[in-house]
């Protein structure tokens, strides 16, 4: 009954059906702005100006990630999370614009989960590359998301692919991604080997973020590993590098007695207007009596 | 300029122990005219949950309507509040489904859990979250909400030490910003109740 009522809504706010995206206010924008003589969305967007990379090694493939997220040259935030879930045995590292890459990460997972629930298989790789490069080259490049895809599966084992904004792809041995890429890269070319065991993969990831994160502005503050093993366990270890953490250093300073405010300090106009919480009824409060009438 | 810094705005979302507080400007302005000194940004969602939208005004006050609308179609269906986590999610999609059009609006959104737990979060105009434990900030002097922020907060601030620490945080900010100010609000929500309070700033 309620379904029928809201699919006659005219506005599909309420069905909550409708996906993709709106472009409601695609063209209200470029007129507001240019009466306003203001510079158009790139440079209001937050961008995870990023380190970010993946190899293979003996058993599996190793993640590494830093956590600054920019918005301009400001630090939005000092420990944000790059390395996203897609599979049980597949993550991703993402680059570029912030909410692109936490968009398309979250609905790749959610596709692959429905995939697996049709299939009763394992999610592939190669599956979830392809997917992400469809909808990258679909936007043309305006999704601007840079990605590093690493998992591993029962067909064909460790992977790690690099895709670009604009949906092209490659199968790699290790890859970087981001403003902290060309730093990260360094390290690799220098030291990766085949068939580097846990210990030395890690170690060279640890070496290549940070390289990024002291080198390259855009990228900072901690270093996140994700490690997917061909035995189909796998470790995420997040903040396992804090090589430029303040709490401790904070923690040693005393606090002048000036910063803190006596009560009653700040002027204000009037007095505070205290609203208690309301008293929440729903149905399930309400004793429902049967009443009898006389006829 | 930036459309963002067209109207004005400074808004503060800072935890406590046990309460959340959230402060904001009361200027409307057209670039350096002043049109209103008593305009709102931060809306009640839920009892126990505030949302600040900074931005162009015109988009501040048709992204809460949308708000209250979809709050009001989740209360009837669900018969319960959303959490702030529920909350956050919600404006961040609603946010990215317009990636390609956006609403010129920074939000955060402050509030207690179900477990009466302090919950921040902020977005970009796209809906890009970003989580903190202590305070998150928006509008047109984000640098200096910062660097008061930094500098004042201290965790476990009870009620009273949180609304004078965001008061003085806002006011000392908006001293230094020319298109924000004009007095100031300051909402505290605690387990029982919420606290409102106006605040004295600087006029010009």
């Amino acid at each position: 009954m309620s379904e029928m009522v809201m699919n006659s809504l005219p506005v599909d706010y309420a069905t909550e059906t409708s996906g993709g995206f709106s472009f409601e206010n695609a063209t209200r924008n470029p007129m507001i702005m240019a009466s306003k003589g203001a510079e158009y969305l790139p440079k209001l967007t937050k961008k995870t100006g990023t380190t970010i990379c993946g190899m293979v090694y003996k058993g599996g493939v190793v993640l590494g990630a830093d956590t600054r997220a920019t918005s301009d040259t400001e630090v939005a935030e000092k420990n944000c999370e790059k390395i996203h879930y897609l599979a049980p045995n597949i993550y991703c590292c993402g680059a570029g614009t912030a909410a692109d890459t936490e968009m398309i990460t979250q609905m790749m997972a959610s596709q692959l989960e429905l995939l697996r629930m049709n299939t009763h298989s394992q999610s592939r790789v190669i599956t979830a590359c392809t997917l992400l490069k469809r909808r990258l080259f679909g936007y043309q490049g305006h999704i601007s998301a840079a990605l590093v895809l690493g998992g591993v599966d029962n067909i064909n084992g460790p992977a790690v692919y690099n895709i670009a904004p604009h949906g092209s792809t490659a199968k790699l041995n290790y890859s970087t991604m981001g403003s902290g890429s060309l730093a990260a890269m360094s390290i690799f070319e220098s030291d990766w080997k085949e068939d580097m065991s846990e210990e030395e993969a890690v170690q060279l990831v640890k070496r290549a973020i940070g390289a990024g994160i002291f080198n390259d502005l855009g990228s900072g503050s901690n270093c996140d590993i994700c490690i997917l093993r061909t035995d189909g366990t796998k470790d995420y270890r997040r903040n396992d590098v804090k090589p430029n953490e303040v709490a401790p250093l904070r923690a040693l300073v005393n606090k002048s007695s000036l910063l803190s405010m006596v009560p009653g300090l700040t002027p204000t106009i009037g007095n505070p207007l205290i609203q208690p919480h309301p008293a929440r009824v729903s149905l399930a409060d309400v004793d429902v009596v049967m009443e009898t009438v006389e006829s | 300029m930036s459309i963002l810094e067209y109207n004005g705005a400074a808004i503060i979302a800072m935890a406590g122990d046990g309460c959340v507080g959230i402060a904001a400007d009361r200027r409307l302005g057209a670039q350096l005219h002043t049109i209103a000194t008593d305009f709102t940004k931060c809306f009640r969602m839920a009892p126990k949950l505030y949302v600040g939208l900074g931005g162009l005004a015109t988009d501040v006050q048709t992204l809460h309507q949308l708000l209250e609308f979809r709050m009001n179609l989740y209360t009837l269906k669900e018969e319960r509040e959303m959490t702030p986590q529920v909350f956050s999610h919600l404006l961040s999609h609603l946010l990215y489904e317009k990636r390609f059009g956006p609403y010129f609006v920074e939000p955060v959104v402050c509030g207690l859990d179900e477990k009466g737990e302090p919950f921040l979060s902020g977005m970009d105009l796209i809906g890009a979250p970003v989580t903190a434990k202590d305070f998150v900030v928006t509008g047109t002097c984000t640098g200096n909400l910062f660097g008061m922020c930094e500098s004042l907060y201290k965790p476990k601030m009870n009620p009273d030490e949180l609304f004078e620490c965001l008061a003085q945080s806002l006011l000392s900010s908006v001293d230094r910003d020319s298109v924000s100010g004009w007095g100031g609000i300051v909402h505290i929500i605690t387990k029982d109740n919420v606290i409102t309070r106006e605040l004295k700033g600087r006029m010009d």
